[in-house]
Protein backbone atom coordinates (compact mmCIF):
# COMPACT_ATOMS: atom_id res chain seq x y z
CA UNK A 1 0.00 0.00 0.00
CA UNK A 2 1.26 3.48 -0.65
CA UNK A 3 1.82 6.24 2.13
CA UNK A 4 -0.74 8.27 0.09
CA UNK A 5 -3.51 5.27 0.51
CA UNK A 6 -2.04 4.07 4.22
CA UNK A 7 -3.37 7.99 4.89
CA UNK A 8 -6.32 8.26 3.31
CA UNK A 9 -7.28 4.82 4.88
CA UNK A 10 -7.12 6.29 7.81
CA UNK A 11 -8.65 9.48 7.46
CA UNK A 12 -11.84 7.16 6.24
CA UNK A 13 -11.35 5.20 10.08
CA UNK A 14 -11.60 8.67 11.87
CA UNK A 15 -14.34 10.10 9.42
CA UNK A 16 -16.67 6.56 10.79
CA UNK A 17 -15.16 7.01 14.47
CA UNK A 18 -16.72 10.89 14.76
CA UNK A 19 -19.62 9.29 12.83
CA UNK A 20 -20.33 7.02 15.74
CA UNK A 21 -19.26 9.45 18.25
CA UNK A 22 -22.57 11.76 16.87
CA UNK A 23 -25.07 9.02 16.50
CA UNK A 24 -23.84 7.90 20.46
CA UNK A 25 -24.76 12.05 21.32
CA UNK A 26 -27.77 11.55 20.00
CA UNK A 27 -28.65 7.96 22.24
CA UNK A 28 -27.36 9.74 25.14
CA UNK A 29 -29.39 13.03 24.70
CA UNK A 30 -32.59 10.88 24.34
CA UNK A 31 -31.86 8.12 27.04
CA UNK A 32 -31.26 11.33 29.23
CA UNK A 33 -35.08 12.85 28.27
CA UNK A 34 -36.29 9.17 28.82
CA UNK A 35 -34.61 9.28 32.41
CA UNK A 36 -36.39 12.57 33.57
CA UNK A 37 -40.03 10.99 32.07
CA UNK A 38 -39.67 7.81 33.48
CA UNK A 39 -39.29 9.70 37.12
CA UNK A 40 -42.02 12.45 36.15
CA UNK A 41 -44.20 8.41 36.11
CA UNK A 42 -43.42 7.59 39.90
CA UNK A 43 -43.44 4.24 39.92
CA UNK A 44 -42.81 2.15 43.17
CA UNK A 45 -39.44 2.36 44.38
CA UNK A 46 -37.78 -0.67 43.60
CA UNK A 47 -39.28 -0.55 39.91
CA UNK A 48 -37.92 3.19 39.68
CA UNK A 49 -34.47 2.56 40.93
CA UNK A 50 -34.07 -1.43 38.13
CA UNK A 51 -35.52 1.45 35.53
CA UNK A 52 -33.41 4.33 36.42
CA UNK A 53 -30.52 2.01 36.81
CA UNK A 54 -31.11 0.18 33.58
CA UNK A 55 -30.79 3.23 31.83
CA UNK A 56 -27.59 5.04 33.20
CA UNK A 57 -26.54 1.34 32.73
CA UNK A 58 -27.03 1.71 29.18
CA UNK A 59 -25.72 5.19 28.84
CA UNK A 60 -22.28 4.41 30.68
CA UNK A 61 -21.86 1.17 28.72
CA UNK A 62 -22.19 3.74 25.39
CA UNK A 63 -19.86 6.40 27.08
CA UNK A 64 -17.27 3.65 28.05
CA UNK A 65 -17.34 1.55 24.51
CA UNK A 66 -17.53 4.42 21.96
CA UNK A 67 -16.00 7.92 24.18
CA UNK A 68 -13.42 5.54 26.16
CA UNK A 69 -13.10 3.13 23.29
CA UNK A 70 -13.23 0.07 25.46
CA UNK A 71 -14.88 -1.62 22.23
CA UNK A 72 -11.36 -1.79 21.03
CA UNK A 73 -9.15 -1.64 23.51
CA UNK A 74 -6.32 -4.26 24.90
CA UNK A 75 -6.40 -7.41 26.70
CA UNK A 76 -4.53 -6.06 29.71
CA UNK A 77 -7.34 -3.28 30.11
CA UNK A 78 -9.72 -5.54 30.82
CA UNK A 79 -8.30 -7.38 33.16
CA UNK A 80 -7.68 -4.77 34.61
CA UNK A 81 -11.44 -3.48 34.39
CA UNK A 82 -12.34 -7.04 35.24
CA UNK A 83 -11.14 -7.16 38.62
CA UNK A 84 -12.44 -3.54 39.38
CA UNK A 85 -15.92 -5.01 38.41
CA UNK A 86 -15.93 -7.68 41.11
CA UNK A 87 -14.65 -5.01 43.90
CA UNK A 88 -17.06 -2.89 42.85
CA UNK A 89 -19.37 -5.73 43.05
CA UNK A 90 -18.87 -6.60 46.46
CA UNK A 91 -18.39 -3.07 48.01
CA UNK A 92 -22.14 -2.92 46.54
CA UNK A 93 -23.07 -5.74 47.67
CA UNK A 94 -22.43 -6.04 51.15
CA UNK A 95 -24.80 -2.97 52.13
CA UNK A 96 -27.73 -4.77 50.31
CA UNK A 97 -26.79 -7.93 52.22
CA UNK A 98 -26.44 -6.56 55.37
CA UNK A 99 -30.17 -4.54 55.25
CA UNK A 100 -31.86 -7.84 53.32
CA UNK A 101 -30.87 -10.13 55.84
CA UNK A 102 -32.05 -8.28 58.72
CA UNK A 103 -28.68 -6.03 59.99
CA UNK A 104 -26.73 -9.19 60.51
CA UNK A 105 -23.78 -6.77 61.45
CA UNK A 106 -24.26 -5.64 64.75
CA UNK B 1 16.44 12.02 30.58
CA UNK B 2 13.80 10.77 28.13
CA UNK B 3 10.22 9.24 29.26
CA UNK B 4 9.91 5.44 27.94
CA UNK B 5 6.93 4.13 26.10
CA UNK B 6 5.38 7.15 25.69
CA UNK B 7 4.11 6.06 22.21
CA UNK B 8 5.89 2.94 21.33
CA UNK B 9 4.27 -0.06 22.87
CA UNK B 10 5.60 -2.02 25.10
CA UNK B 11 6.13 -5.51 24.37
CA UNK B 12 4.85 -6.99 27.52
CA UNK B 13 1.76 -5.07 28.12
CA UNK B 14 0.88 -4.23 24.39
CA UNK B 15 0.34 -0.25 25.48
CA UNK B 16 1.92 2.70 25.87
CA UNK B 17 2.86 3.60 29.94
CA UNK B 18 0.47 6.78 29.84
CA UNK B 19 -2.49 4.02 28.88
CA UNK B 20 -2.37 1.99 31.51
CA UNK B 21 -1.50 4.51 33.95
CA UNK B 22 -4.44 6.19 33.43
CA UNK B 23 -7.10 2.97 33.75
CA UNK B 24 -5.15 2.19 36.62
CA UNK B 25 -6.26 5.55 38.11
CA UNK B 26 -9.98 5.15 36.89
CA UNK B 27 -9.71 1.65 38.09
CA UNK B 28 -9.18 3.43 41.82
CA UNK B 29 -11.31 5.95 41.04
CA UNK B 30 -14.34 3.35 40.54
CA UNK B 31 -13.48 2.51 44.36
CA UNK B 32 -13.11 5.83 45.76
CA UNK B 33 -16.93 6.69 43.90
CA UNK B 34 -17.99 2.93 44.90
CA UNK B 35 -17.52 3.46 48.21
CA UNK B 36 -19.54 6.49 48.58
CA UNK B 37 -22.47 4.88 46.57
CA UNK B 38 -22.06 1.84 48.75
CA UNK B 39 -22.75 4.45 51.68
CA UNK B 40 -25.46 6.06 50.04
CA UNK B 41 -27.20 2.21 49.87
CA UNK B 42 -26.56 1.62 53.29
CA UNK B 43 -28.00 4.89 54.60
CA UNK B 44 -31.00 5.05 52.34
CA UNK B 45 -31.98 1.81 53.47
CA UNK B 46 -31.45 1.78 57.37
CA UNK B 47 -33.15 5.22 57.17
CA UNK B 48 -36.91 4.95 58.03
CA UNK B 49 -37.92 7.53 55.62
CA UNK B 50 -35.92 9.05 52.85
CA UNK B 51 -36.91 11.98 50.42
CA UNK B 52 -37.34 11.43 46.48
CA UNK B 53 -34.90 13.97 45.56
CA UNK B 54 -36.91 16.18 43.72
CA UNK B 55 -38.78 17.58 46.27
CA UNK B 56 -35.80 18.78 47.61
CA UNK B 57 -33.29 19.43 44.69
CA UNK B 58 -34.12 21.55 41.26
CA UNK B 59 -34.06 18.47 38.40
CA UNK B 60 -34.19 21.31 35.44
CA UNK B 61 -31.12 22.30 36.62
CA UNK B 62 -29.38 19.19 37.00
CA UNK B 63 -30.85 17.96 33.62
CA UNK B 64 -29.65 20.95 31.85
CA UNK B 65 -26.06 19.82 33.40
CA UNK B 66 -26.25 16.57 32.19
CA UNK B 67 -26.91 17.72 28.94
CA UNK B 68 -23.94 20.22 29.28
CA UNK B 69 -21.85 17.36 30.60
CA UNK B 70 -22.01 14.82 27.91
CA UNK B 71 -21.98 17.28 24.98
CA UNK B 72 -18.71 18.40 26.31
CA UNK B 73 -17.57 14.19 26.32
CA UNK B 74 -18.65 14.45 22.54
CA UNK B 75 -16.11 17.95 22.37
CA UNK B 76 -13.35 16.29 24.31
CA UNK B 77 -13.41 12.98 21.94
CA UNK B 78 -13.94 14.99 18.50
CA UNK B 79 -10.84 17.16 19.70
CA UNK B 80 -8.72 13.91 19.89
CA UNK B 81 -10.31 12.98 17.08
CA UNK B 82 -8.82 16.48 15.01
CA UNK B 83 -5.72 15.74 16.63
CA UNK B 84 -5.65 12.30 14.75
CA UNK B 85 -6.79 14.01 11.37
CA UNK B 86 -3.68 16.53 12.05
CA UNK B 87 -6.01 19.43 12.65
CA UNK B 88 -4.36 21.50 15.04
CA UNK B 89 -6.87 24.21 15.01
CA UNK B 90 -10.03 22.41 14.94
CA UNK B 91 -8.57 20.78 17.94
CA UNK B 92 -8.16 23.80 19.85
CA UNK B 93 -11.69 25.05 19.53
CA UNK B 94 -12.79 21.20 20.61
CA UNK B 95 -10.71 21.69 23.79
CA UNK B 96 -12.08 25.10 23.97
CA UNK B 97 -15.32 24.34 23.99
CA UNK B 98 -14.92 20.97 26.14
CA UNK B 99 -13.16 23.67 29.07
CA UNK B 100 -15.70 26.15 28.75
CA UNK B 101 -18.54 23.23 29.05
CA UNK B 102 -16.75 22.56 32.14
CA UNK B 103 -17.43 26.16 33.38
CA UNK B 104 -20.61 25.92 32.46
CA UNK B 105 -21.06 22.85 34.78
CA UNK B 106 -19.66 24.58 37.91
CA UNK B 107 -21.61 27.95 37.11
CA UNK B 108 -25.15 26.08 37.34
CA UNK B 109 -23.68 23.66 40.28
CA UNK B 110 -22.81 27.04 42.29
CA UNK B 111 -26.27 28.35 41.80
CA UNK B 112 -28.06 25.16 43.23
CA UNK B 113 -25.76 25.11 45.85
CA UNK B 114 -26.10 28.71 46.89
CA UNK B 115 -30.27 28.16 46.66
CA UNK B 116 -29.54 25.39 49.23
CA UNK B 117 -27.39 27.35 51.67
CA UNK B 118 -30.19 30.42 51.09
CA UNK B 119 -32.90 27.77 51.95
CA UNK B 120 -30.71 26.69 54.93
CA UNK B 121 -30.01 23.68 53.90
CA UNK B 122 -26.36 22.18 54.75
CA UNK B 123 -24.93 18.77 54.79
CA UNK B 124 -25.75 18.71 58.44
CA UNK B 125 -28.97 19.05 57.74
CA UNK B 126 -29.90 15.63 56.98
CA UNK B 127 -28.40 12.18 55.78
CA UNK B 128 -29.49 13.17 52.22
CA UNK B 129 -28.44 16.30 51.87
CA UNK B 130 -25.03 15.43 53.39
CA UNK B 131 -24.95 12.53 50.68
CA UNK B 132 -25.69 14.58 48.00
CA UNK B 133 -23.04 17.47 48.82
CA UNK B 134 -20.42 14.71 49.53
CA UNK B 135 -21.08 13.00 46.20
CA UNK B 136 -21.12 16.46 44.38
CA UNK B 137 -18.91 18.26 45.99
CA UNK B 138 -16.02 15.00 45.29
CA UNK B 139 -17.86 15.20 41.77
CA UNK B 140 -17.34 19.14 41.17
CA UNK B 141 -13.20 18.60 42.29
CA UNK B 142 -13.03 16.20 39.51
CA UNK B 143 -14.72 18.14 37.06
CA UNK B 144 -12.29 21.42 38.56
CA UNK B 145 -9.05 18.48 37.61
CA UNK B 146 -10.46 18.07 34.40
CA UNK B 147 -10.50 21.20 33.47
CA UNK B 148 -7.08 21.95 34.65
CA UNK B 149 -5.53 19.35 32.52
CA UNK B 150 -7.75 20.32 30.10
CA UNK B 151 -6.83 24.03 29.91
CA UNK B 152 -3.14 22.65 30.15
CA UNK B 153 -3.31 20.81 26.80
CA UNK B 154 -5.65 23.71 24.88
CA UNK B 155 -2.75 26.49 26.36
CA UNK B 156 1.02 26.05 27.31
CA UNK B 157 0.95 21.99 27.02
CA UNK B 158 -0.60 22.05 23.38
CA UNK B 159 3.52 23.08 22.40
CA UNK B 160 4.87 19.28 22.14
CA UNK B 161 2.30 18.88 19.60
CA UNK B 162 5.30 21.09 17.51
CA UNK B 163 8.09 18.21 18.60
CA UNK B 164 6.05 15.20 19.03
CA UNK B 165 2.96 15.01 17.41
CA UNK B 166 2.37 11.13 18.34
CA UNK B 167 2.87 11.88 22.33
CA UNK B 168 0.89 15.00 22.41
CA UNK B 169 -2.29 12.90 20.76
CA UNK B 170 -1.42 10.24 23.73
CA UNK B 171 -1.58 12.45 26.56
CA UNK B 172 -4.81 14.02 25.07
CA UNK B 173 -6.33 10.47 24.60
CA UNK B 174 -5.41 10.28 28.76
CA UNK B 175 -7.04 13.44 29.81
CA UNK B 176 -10.32 12.30 27.80
CA UNK B 177 -10.39 8.98 29.18
CA UNK B 178 -10.39 10.99 32.74
CA UNK B 179 -12.65 13.53 31.08
CA UNK B 180 -15.09 10.65 29.91
CA UNK B 181 -15.02 9.00 33.69
CA UNK B 182 -16.32 12.10 35.31
CA UNK B 183 -19.08 11.78 32.81
CA UNK B 184 -20.05 8.81 33.62
CA UNK B 185 -20.14 9.20 37.11
CA UNK B 186 -22.39 12.33 37.09
CA UNK B 187 -24.79 9.45 34.38
CA UNK B 188 -25.49 7.59 37.75
CA UNK B 189 -25.51 10.33 40.22
CA UNK B 190 -27.97 12.09 38.01
CA UNK B 191 -30.91 9.92 38.59
CA UNK B 192 -29.49 8.42 42.30
CA UNK B 193 -29.75 11.51 43.72
CA UNK B 194 -32.75 13.79 41.96
CA UNK B 195 -35.23 11.30 40.61
CA UNK B 196 -34.99 8.37 43.06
Amino acid sequence: MTDHAATSDHAADIDKHVRIYITVFVALMVLTIITVLIARVHLPIHLAVTVAMLVAGIKGTLVACYFMHLISERKLIYAVLALTVVFFAVLLTLPVLTHHDGYWIH
Amino acid sequence: MEIPYTVELRRDTGLNNGKIGIWLFLASEVMLFGALFASYILIRTGSPSWPRGDSILNVPLATFNTIVLISSSVTMVMAWASLMRKRFGTFRLYMAATVLLGGVFLVVKYFEYSHKFHDHLFPSTNNFLAIYFTLTGLHMLHVMGGMAVNAYFWGPGAKLWKTDPAWFTNRVENSGLFWHFVDLVWIFLFPTLYLL
